[in-house]
């Protein structure tokens, strides 16, 4: 367990919360939208630096998260059973994500688990988490991003970080039909009005 | 617009994903209390302008917000290679003019 004074920065349910995209109303976009769009709001989010050539700190990880560790640039890993993720932001940097209430926890027990040189830092509340699905998803992304998400390059499991609209966003591909962007919250209703546009002549349902 | 290697992300990205950040290999002088202003102004202030063969910085800003370094030839703007920090480049001036290339 690392000396570092740490508290649970969740208020609880007692306290209001509101998401980056708390002011904005529901779209319709008809029988057959092209383009689902959700926000997952009051996600944790931790990030997390250490050392991946040190194997103490990448079992320590696995030990804490249920998940191993990636390595490999731009990967994501997810664990099904706590939906929770991990994604790869850069060699020494990786994004944790878990169910909202969870990130105090999750935080104490990567703390339990490592012991080298490493760092969590609590950054719930910073960013908003906005899925795309639909039979035009990806379309929307090809209009929004210079990144390239064909199939044959965004491979499910793939998360990156990159341009998206005018403001930055990690992309991320957990499953077939499923795209996540993870936006910050300043930029959140810029990406979410950039997104309804875009949408547009697929038909798109915000929810 | 031209795509830029990530040698950390390990694939070709979108130039504006990049920020140039100015000449590479620019060593901080051991004892500063000891140098001469010149030498002192010199690693502050006075930046090379070749011609031809250029080592420059970069970072990945919107990418994995790593710094690399990068070979660039400032007569055709191509890159020549990009390497890792704390790595030493395969191509410089001295390089070209014995291997002939130009």
């Amino acid at each position: 367990m690392s000396n570092v004074a740490v508290f649970d920065q969740n208020a609880g349910i007692g306290v209001l919360a509101e998401s980056p995209l708390a002011h904005v109303s529901g779209v319709k976009g008809g029988h057959t939208p092209g383009v689902v769009i959700h926000e997952k709001a009051f996600l944790g989010y931790l990030t997390l630096r250490g050392n991946s050539a040190d194997s103490s700190f990448c079992s320590g990880v696995e030990q804490a998260l249920g998940m191993p560790l990636p390595t490999e640039p731009l990967s994501l890993h997810q664990n099904q059973q706590k939906g929770s993720s991990i994604q790869w932001l850069s060699p020494d940097e990786w994004l944790i994500v878990v169910q909202g209430g969870t990130e105090y926890e999750t935080e104490m027990a990567l703390r339990t688990e490592l012991s080298s040189h490493f760092a969590v830092v609590n950054i719930s509340g910073g960013q908003t988490l906005l899925t795309l699905s639909g039979s035009a998803a990806q379309d929307v992304l090809h209009k929004s991003t210079v990144y390239d998400v064909h199939p044959r390059n965004f491979p499910v499991g793939k998360a990156v970080a990159t341009n998206f609209a005018k403001a930055t966003a990690i992309i991320r591909r957990p499953s077939e039909g499923t795209w996540e962007l993870i936006v910050r919250r300043s930029f959140a209703d810029y990406c979410y009005r950039w997104l309804i546009d875009a949408s547009q002549e697929f038909g798109v349902d915000y929810e | 617009m031209f795509h830029i290697y990530c040698p950390y992300c390990g694939e070709h990205r979108e130039e504006n994903e990049f920020r140039p950040k100015g000449q590479a290999h620019i060593m901080r002088p051991k004892d500063p209390e000891s140098c001469s202003d010149e030498e002192w102004a010199d690693y502050l202030f006075f930046r090379d302008n070749p011609k031809g063969i250029h080592h420059e910085m970069w970072v990945h800003a919107t990418g994995c917000r790593k710094f690399f370094n990068m070979t660039r030839d400032t007569v055709s703007y191509e890159i020549l290679e990009v390497y890792k920090m704390g790595e030493q480049p395969k191509i410089t001036a001295a390089s070209r003019v014995v291997g002939g290339e130009k």
